[in-house]
C-alpha cells in the first residue's frame, strides 16, 4: 500500500510542478528559469520539514517516503534544471547558467536544512 | 519550440518567454531545443488546463517515481557515504531528458504525439524520476554528520555532472539522427 500511495503522491507532484512551472511562465518573462528553482527549493525545504518531523518529532517514517520520496521527489527535478542550465549555456548566456546552478544548489540546501532546523526548534 | 523560430506567429502567451533576447540565437547550436522543457507549447486552451496533458504527467510520474523508489530501496542511503542511488539517478535522468527532447525537437514541432511524448516521458517520467529534494536533504545529512567534504562533493560533482549528462544526451541523439538520415 506504501508504495503505491508513493507513486500516486510522485505523480501528483509532477503535475503540480507542471501547473506552477505554467502559473509562474505568465508572470516571469525571462531567460532565467525561475520557475524550475523556485520549484526545487520549496520542494528541499518541504522535504526538510518532513525529515525533521521523522528525526526530532518521532513521527512514521512512512509521512517522509509517502510525501518525501513520493510528493517532493516527483514536484522537484533535476534534470530539468541541468537540461536548463545546458540551454543558457548553448544560448551564449553564461553567467545565467551558472547563477541557475549555483542558485539551485544553495538555496536548495539551505532550504531543507532551514525545514530541518525549524522543526528542531519548534 | 516555435519561439527560436523566425516567421512564427506568437499567439500564445505562455511559449515566448525563452526567444525574447533574440540576437544571441544565432551561436546557439540548438536553438530547436527549448530552453524550458516544462514550458506548454501553443495551445488552443492553454495546455496546463487541459485535463489530457496533466493525465499524462501523471502518467510519466507514477512509472519516474516507481522507478526511482525502487532503485532507493536497492541502494539506501546511510548518510555517511556517496549517495549513489540519487546521483545515478540524477545523471541517467537528465541524459534521458536531453536525449529525449533534442530527439523529439529534431522529428518535428511540438505537436500532436510528440507533445504527448514530451509530458509523459519528459515532464512526467524524467521529472519525477530525477529529484533536487532527496538531492538536498542527502547533502544536509551528510553535513549533519560531520560529512562535510562528501556533502560538497556530491553537490558539485551531481551538479556539474547532470550539465554533463543532459548535454551529452543532447549531442547522442543529434549523432544518431544525423546518422539514420543519412543512411
Amino acid at each position: 500500500m506504501i508504495p503505491i500511495l508513493t507513486f500516486l503522491a510522485g505523480a501528483l507532484g509532477a503535475v503540480t510542478r507542471f501547473l506552477l512551472d505554467a502559473w509562474t511562465k505568465e508572470r516571469w518573462r525571462s531567460p532565467f528559469p525561475l520557475a524550475t528553482v523556485v520549484i526545487n527549493i520549496t520542494g528541499s525545504l518541504l522535504i526538510g520539514v518532513l525529515a525533521g518531523a521523522v528525526l526530532f518529532g518521532g513521527q512514521p517514517s512512512t509521512w517522509q517516503t509517502v510525501l518525501g520520496t513520493g510528493f517532493c521527489g516527483g514536484y522537484t527535478t533535476f534534470s530539468t534544471a541541468s537540461f536548463e542550465t545546458v540551454r543558457l549555456i548553448q544560448q551564449g548566456r553564461r553567467v545565467l547558467a551558472l547563477l541557475n546552478a549555483v542558485v539551485s544548489l544553495v538555496l536548495s540546501v539551505a532550504a531543507c536544512a532551514g525545514g530541518l532546523a525549524l522543526v528542531w526548534v519548534l | 519550440m516555435t519561439a527560436d523560430r523566425p516567421g512564427v506567429d506568437h499567439t500564445d502567451d505562455h511559449d515566448d518567454a525563452t526567444g525574447t533576447a533574440a540576437p544571441m540565437m544565432s551561436d546557439d547550436p540548438h536553438a530547436e531545443l527549448l530552453t524550458d522543457p516544462d514550458a506548454p507549447a501553443k495551445p488552443l486552451r492553454p495546455l496546463h488546463l487541459r485535463p489530457s496533458a496533466m493525465a499524462w504527467i501523471f502518467a510519466g510520474g507514477i512509472a519516474g517515481t516507481a522507478l526511482r523508489y525502487y532503485i532507493e530501496r536497492l541502494l539506501p542511503h546511510d548518510g555517511a557515504s556517496w549517495p549513489w542511488a540519487t546521483f545515478l539517478i540524477n545523471l541517467s535522468g537528465a541524459f534521458i531528458l536531453g536525449g529525449l527532447l533534442e530527439g523529439l525537437a529534431l522529428l518535428g514541432d511540438d505537436s500532436g504525439w510528440r507533445r504527448r511524448a514530451r509530458l509523459c516521458a519528459g515532464t512526467g517520467f524524467c521529472g519525477a524520476y530525477t529529484t533536487y529534494s532527496a538531492f538536498a536533504l542527502e547533502i544536509v545529512l551528510l553535513g549533519r554528520h560531520g560529512h562535510f567534504g562528501t556533502a560538497l562533493s556530491y553537490g558539485l560533482v551531481s551538479v556539474v555532472g547532470g550539465v554533463l549528462t543532459a548535454w551529452l544526451g543532447i549531442v547522442v541523439m543529434e549523432r544518431v539522427h544525423r546518422r539514420r538520415t543519412r543512411a
